[in-house]
């Protein structure tokens, strides 16, 4: 027998996410729709010799297709192969729930009914009579709670049952003045013997609400000069009834007066408690003037806990990679093979696998602030200031990773829905100076600014940074990504609390994509960015520091010709010349070929900056923002007011590549990748030039 | 007839109609806020750009630059 396929369809907040994973337990596999960000979660398992796959659709309010999410579940419903609906509803708010439900029962599939938050509909002392609601929605309603998994059974075989049987249409009845006009014009089209493959009320009803498909093929029959009065005569009445003139706001009253009816008919509701307690916990976290400072506490203690603790795991993991470097340099020789493999290979992996803790504590912390509905809080409090800038009161979740590092911050973008409030999240997200910088700025803060200012021009750069950031989305909301902003209604969940399960099961796919999505190319890139630094090789320049210095007598001397070694090396190599021979675009902001290939090399990671500069400066790899021959060395080399510059280029420039593969990934494409190379470049460009000019007058 | 806008957290309301098109329209629908609706303001944000109403047994949050598009009537 074939493949059951049954799509999981159901409003945001209703515990389909949950459902799904009680189903599945340990065999979910999760993708992404393709040419979209929006997440794909689906499971095959077999019970009773039947195999089934379970679709997981994006949860949507209604069948539109304003949203990406709403577009990908339209999209599926009405194009796709599948079977079975299984319609998750959440039972303890059962009539907004079952507009939807009316939607889905006129793509005339076969569908099942979950009210699923059962448990919680009980102590909230509603009871639904699912058999009544069964005979009036014409499909069977199944009570189930995918947080005590119970009646999980029992719905698969139910879909098993109903995709053994025959289709039977579901009974969605409107309104009298709409049922009398349905009437009409089908017993006009019987009298005419029209032949269709619809049913002549589902033509009509198609015909009543617009649908452009159904008018178009209906436009070229002949029937259509005498249908097409008719219809308009029904429309007529419909407008005079509703008091509008939109048959969208007609049939969403209907649809609305037929989920109200059926929760009448089939609901009881004794007490309300969980709202009462919704509503406290809000009196406290919206609140007019500690809403904003409770928000920013718990964010401090996440990022606290990202960075700090996240930094140990880091630790060991640097650890970790430079031995095994140093092991595979043993065995493998100091040779070409040698340096491949661990200044290749390992430490790219390394640098991959180094921003799992905080990808895994970031998305812990974010998957609590969603699942427990906090998160729609923060756009409410949020939204206001950030509505100015043209951005969104959820882009603040990203925007602030962004300071610790870019890589978790393009990822929890998500969390926005709409394409181009999280397009313009993303391109900004790299002015949000991340940790990786922060070497460079100190160093330079350091070498050129006296010791009791570096502490303000550092907070300085942050805030000039965040500044101009959010200029640069409003730039790009009137410029760019122009159009009318989505309208900000967005449903305030109830506080629920999270399920350990479900949280754990988002980090561990979060991290397993990242792992093998960026993992991948990060490698690859990192493997060329070696092999830029290393090659071509210069044996005859390598045969003549190896004689020096093994004549040379001190070990001091050893070291300084070892540090020249690697200087004429890099200057030699493909990075070397690239930084040579653009360096010519740098001149106008006062970069010399040194800091070139420096920020070049910046492109790879941030953290390779001031080791280069070391390198460059004949001081060795080994030095770090703090090193003193360094510094004296900038100061003497590099003026004020090229330091300014410098600083200005790296604090606006292109992320490091990890970054970047993670900007190309979400975004969606690989053009954007391109647009915020060019868009951050001249941002970079003239701020720096701007920098240059004004220190020089100083 | 004032518009939602207008109005202040604590106070409660029917909504009269619905002057919006497309998008915002079709939400609201979805999220069960239409003609006839009762709903109370349950908070505002500190700069009166969002506020948070309860329509049914939902919340819902939305700017008050969307609140102007709906017509309401104190109750």
């Amino acid at each position: 027998m074939n493949e059951l396929i049954i799509a999981l369809v159901g409003q945001p907040n209703v515990g389909k996410s949950m459902l799904i994973n009680s189903i599945a337990d340990a065999r979910l596999k999760v993708g992404n729709f393709s040419g979209v960000t929006v997440e794909k979660a689906e499971v095959r398992f077999m019970t009773q010799n039947r195999s089934i796959k379970i679709v997981d659709l994006p949860g949507t309010y209604s069948l539109n297709d304003y949203t990406q999410d709403e577009r990908v579940t339209k999209d599926f419903l009405e194009n796709e192969h599948y079977d079975l609906i299984i319609n998750v509803v959440d039972a303890t708010n059962l009539e907004r729930n079952l507009y939807l439900t009316t939607q889905l029962l006129e793509l005339d599939k076969k569908m099942i009914v979950a009210l699923n938050m059962m448990d919680e509909a009980h102590k909230e002392g509603i009871s639904i009579d699912h058999e009544q609601l069964s005979s009036i929605l014409g499909v069977p309603c199944i009570k189930v709670s995918a947080a005590t998994k119970r009646g999980i059974g029992k719905l698969l075989n139910r879909a098993i049952d109903v995709s053994l049987f025959p289709f039977e249409k579901s009974k969605l009845i409107y309104s009298d003045v709409v049922e009398e006009e349905v009437e009409k014009l089908s017993f006009f089209l019987k009298q005419k013997r029209y032949k269709t493959e619809l049913a002549y009320r589902d033509l009509v009803l198609k015909l009543l609400q617009n649908d452009p498909k159904v008018y178009q093929k209906m436009h070229d029959e002949p029937i259509w000069i005498e249908l097409s009065p008719l219809l308009k005569e029904a429309l007529e009445h419909l407008y005079l009834h509703h008091e509008t003139k939109d048959v969208s706001e007609v049939f969403a009253e209907e649809r609305a007066a037929f989920a109200k009816g059926a929760v009448t008919e089939t609901v009881t509701c004794k007490k309300s408690i969980s709202k009462n307690v919704t509503e406290k916990i809000d009196a406290l976290l919206i609140h007019k003037f500690f809403g904003i400072p409770i928000f920013i506490f718990l964010m401090w203690g996440l990022f606290q806990l990202t960075f700090t603790l996240g930094s140990i795991p880091m630790d060991w993991i640097d650890a970790f990679f430079s031995a095994f470097g140093n092991y595979a340099k043993t065995i493998l020789g100091e040779g070409e093979l040698g340096s491949l493999v661990a200044d290749g290979a390992i430490s790219g992996v390394g640098a991959v696998v180094m921003f799992l803790p905080n990808i895994v504590i970031l998305f812990f912390g974010i998957a609590l602030l969603e699942t427990t509905g906090y998160m729609a809080r923060v756009a409410f409090l949020l939204d206001g200031f950030f509505h100015r800038f043209g951005l969104h009161g959820k882009s603040f979740i990203p925007l602030v990773t962004g300071f610790g590092c870019s890589v978790p911050a393009y990822m929890s973008a998500r969390t926005l829905k709409n394409d181009k409030d999280r397009l313009i999240t993303l391109f900004i997200i790299g002015f949000m100076s991340c940790g990786a910088k922060l070497p460079v700025y100190v160093l330079f803060a350091g070498a050129f600014f006296a010791g009791n200012n570096a502490g303000n021009v550092l907070f300085l750069i942050y805030l000039a940074g965040a500044f101009i950031g959010l200029i640069a989305a409003k730039f790009l909301k009137l410029f760019v990504f122009k159009g009318v902003d989505e309208p900000f209604v967005m449903e305030m969940p109830k506080y629920r609390l999270p399920s350990l399960k479900l949280i754990w099961h988002t980090v561990v796919t979060k991290a397993i994509m990242y792992l093998k999505k960026a993992g991948t190319f990060i490698l690859g890139a990192s493997m060329l960015v070696w092999f830029a630094s290393n090659y071509p090789k210069y044996p005859s320049i390598e045969e003549s520091f190896s004689q020096k210095i093994e004549m040379a007598s001190s070990d001091e001397e050893k070291t300084m010709l070892t540090n020249e070694k690697a200087q004429l090396l890099l200057e030699k190599s493909f990075l070397g010349m690239l930084g040579k021979s653009t360096d010519v675009l740098f001149q106008p902001i006062g970069f010399d070929w040194k800091m070139t290939v420096a920020l070049e090399s910046g492109l790879a990671a941030k953290e390779v900056v001031v080791s280069t500069l070391g390198v460059l400066y004949a001081l060795g790899s080994d030095v770090d923002e703090g090193n003193e021959g360094l510094i004296s060395e900038l100061q003497k080399q590099i003026s004020f007011a090229s330091s300014v510059s410098f600083i200005i280029f790296v604090m606006f420039y292109l992320p490091c590549m990890a970054a970047s593969v993670v900007f190309m990934k979400e975004s969606g494409s690989y053009k954007y990748l391109v647009y915020l190379f060019v868009f951050t470049t001249v941002i970079a460009w003239g701020l720096a030039f701007i920098g240059y000019r004004i220190a020089l007058l100083v | 007839m004032i518009t939602l806008s207008e109005m202040n957290a604590g106070e409660t309301a029917v909504v009269i109609r619905i002057e919006a098109d497309g998008e915002l329209k079709q939400r609201l629908f979805s999220l069960g806020l239409r003609k006839g609706s009762h709903l109370k303001i349950k908070a505002t944000s500190i700069a009166k750009s969002t506020m948070e109403i309860e329509v049914e047994s939902t919340l819902l949050a939305l700017r008050f630059e969307e609140a102007k598009h709906i017509a309401v009537q104190r109750a």
